[in-house]
């Protein structure tokens, strides 16, 4: 039950990609926070919806994963470098690693995360695709 | 405030003990400590203890008092502290201010973790990530690291050879010491064709799952020689917080909260990177002992690859990096590294390093890292 409610706290964010952006000094964060960092109280954060558009800062590719994501294995994760400057961790479909390098251009897509979490409910969320 | 010393250490042997329980380990860690020490259970005024998760991996939370009770010590005040793999360097660190204070004489600083109690460790060790951002996207600890590794190698030209031979050096130490998992040296060649874990990652470029303690008794520096003939002072005593996300970092390929502590530390000590003899790093990964020699001022950002290769960090070399074989061949029981990393440099100090003893060696550090840089603490130490 608590990855359920632990799941829908965060949908919008997960599902629309949500960030937040610094009205003081334009910085723009995701996950959503609440104080930016640079500029903590002189700094009020609006929500903004990100782009999606991004490109490979760095990846890995996952031999030995954990619990359900076993099911998946190998497979990509890379920490990208959206559009608006902020960074974000996240799986990248349909790549075995060979095809993928860092600078490559990656666009958002809306996919199943997991399938078998503790309570074995399906949650859904953000990962990337290399843009053709 | 006071200077502090360190009169007693020790360390249980590494490894996966299916014999020893978590309670026995941390207990047998005490007891030696104390008799290194030469003091009584009674002289103790208080307990630190860093341990990672006793609650994921042997299912028991309110450790203090568990520890207290079954060392016979009750009712020594005792406090558990966690900074994932960096929990014994804030146990070291949380003691030495106790000491400094003026508040406690004779304090106890404890490490302990018991992994094996558990089928499958890795969703323990994950949660010194991002649970929500990192872990829940599918990212493992290992994972993480391979990303620093990769970017490095893309922005330094770093090799998966200089990478391998962090691992080679480790273990050359290693063979050296009784009290490592895996005393035994291997090849470049064995690192490059062990199985991948998370690419460019291998089996053995990841420091293991392993059981284990260590502790060390600090006392008022004025009062060491009391109880010893061989007391290593405390110099410096820093540590510095990071993000805990990865991608949340200026740089990725720069671990700043060990930044911060090292400049900390070496103005504490009033020493720079040069006055160093030998440095305990947290090497939990290949790529994290060649971010530490970069990041604790040792070469320059971008050239920790050619100085391991050039073999400046062995045993004779300009600066030797973890006598002991570090996280990856004495082992890696989390909340007890950064006590055994001390008991490490104390031993060198002290000339009681066996076969591994650095010659002449008059001051040590020690790097703790807690999940990928969120928490460090540097250690500056001197006989
Ligand atoms: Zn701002």
């Amino acid at each position: 039950m608590k990855d359920i409610v632990r799941g829908w706290r965060h949908i919008p964010q997960r599902y629309n990609l949500i960030g937040s952006k610094c009205n003081h000094c334009g910085a723009v964060y995701f996950p959503v926070r609440v104080i930016c960092p640079e500029c903590r109280r002189k700094g009020k954060l609006e929500e903004i919806k990100l782009s999606g558009k991004g490109k490979i800062h760095t990846y890995s590719v996952i031999h030995t994963p954990t619990g359900d994501f076993k099911l998946i294995s190998p497979y990509v994760v890379a920490i990208i470098e959206l559009e608006e400057g902020t960074k974000i961790t996240s799986q990248i479909v349909d790549s075995d690693g060979d095809n993928i390098k860092i600078g490559d251009e990656v666009e958002l897509v809306f996919r199943k995360i997991r399938e078998e979490g503790e309570d074995g409910v399906i949650s859904y969320g953000y990962k990337f695709k290399l843009k053709k | 405030m006071r200077d502090v010393a360190i009169i007693g250490v020790s360390q249980t042997k590494f490894g996966e003990l299916w014999d020893i329980s978590f309670r026995d380990l941390i207990s047998e860690a005490g007891l030696k400590a104390i008799e290194d020490a030469n003091i009584e259970g009674a002289d103790l005024e208080a307990m630190f203890v860093g341990n990672m998760s006793a609650g994921l991996f042997v299912q028991q939370e309110h450790i203090a008092s568990l520890i207290v009770d079954h060392t016979g010590l009750t009712p020594l005040p005792c406090v558990r502290v966690e900074a994932a793999c960096a929990s014994g360097g804030l146990a070291l660190r949380n003691g030495i201010m106790a000491v400094a204070s003026g508040y406690h004489d004779v304090v106890i600083s404890a490490g302990v973790e018991k992994m094996t109690d558990v089928v499958d460790p890795t969703p323990a060790i994950a949660t010194a990530s991002d649970q929500e951002w990192e872990a829940q996207q599918g990212v493992t600890f290992p994972s993480l690291y391979a990303m620093m590794a990769r970017r490095h190698m893309y922005e330094y030209g770093t090799t998966r050879e200089q990478l391998a031979m962090m691992s080679v050096v480790n273990h050359k130490n290693g063979a050296l010491n009784p009290l490592a998992q895996f005393p035994m040296e291997i090849t470049v060649d064995q690192v490059l064709n062990s199985s991948l874990v998370a690419d460019p990652l291998r089996l053995l470029d990841c420091s293991p799952v392993t059981d284990g303690a260590a502790a060390v008794i600090l006392c008022p520096a004025e009062d060491a020689r009391k109880y010893t003939d061989t007391p290593v002072y405390v110099k410096a005593s820093a540590q510095a917080s990071g993000t805990i996300a990865l991608h949340d970092r200026r740089d990725i390929t720069t671990i700043d909260a060990t930044v911060h502590a090292a400049n900390t530390a070496y103005k504490m000590a009033n020493m720079e990177p040069e006055d160093i003899q030998a440095v305990e790093v947290h090497d939990c990964f290949s790529i994290n002992g060649l971010l530490a020699i970069e990041d604790l001022g040792f070469v320059e950002k971008g050239q920790g690859g050619p100085a391991i290769e050039d073999g400046m960090t062995e045993r004779d070399g300009r600066i030797p990096v973890n006598p002991s074989g570090g996280l990856k061949s004495r082992g890696h029981p989390l909340g007890a590294t950064g006590i055994a990393q001390t008991a490490e440099i104390v031993w060198q100090l002290r000339g009681e390093a066996g076969k591994r003893q650095i010659d002449g060696i008059e001051v040590g550090m020690t790097h703790n890292i807690g999940g990928t840089g969120g928490t460090a603490t540097v250690h500056i130490f001197s006989n």
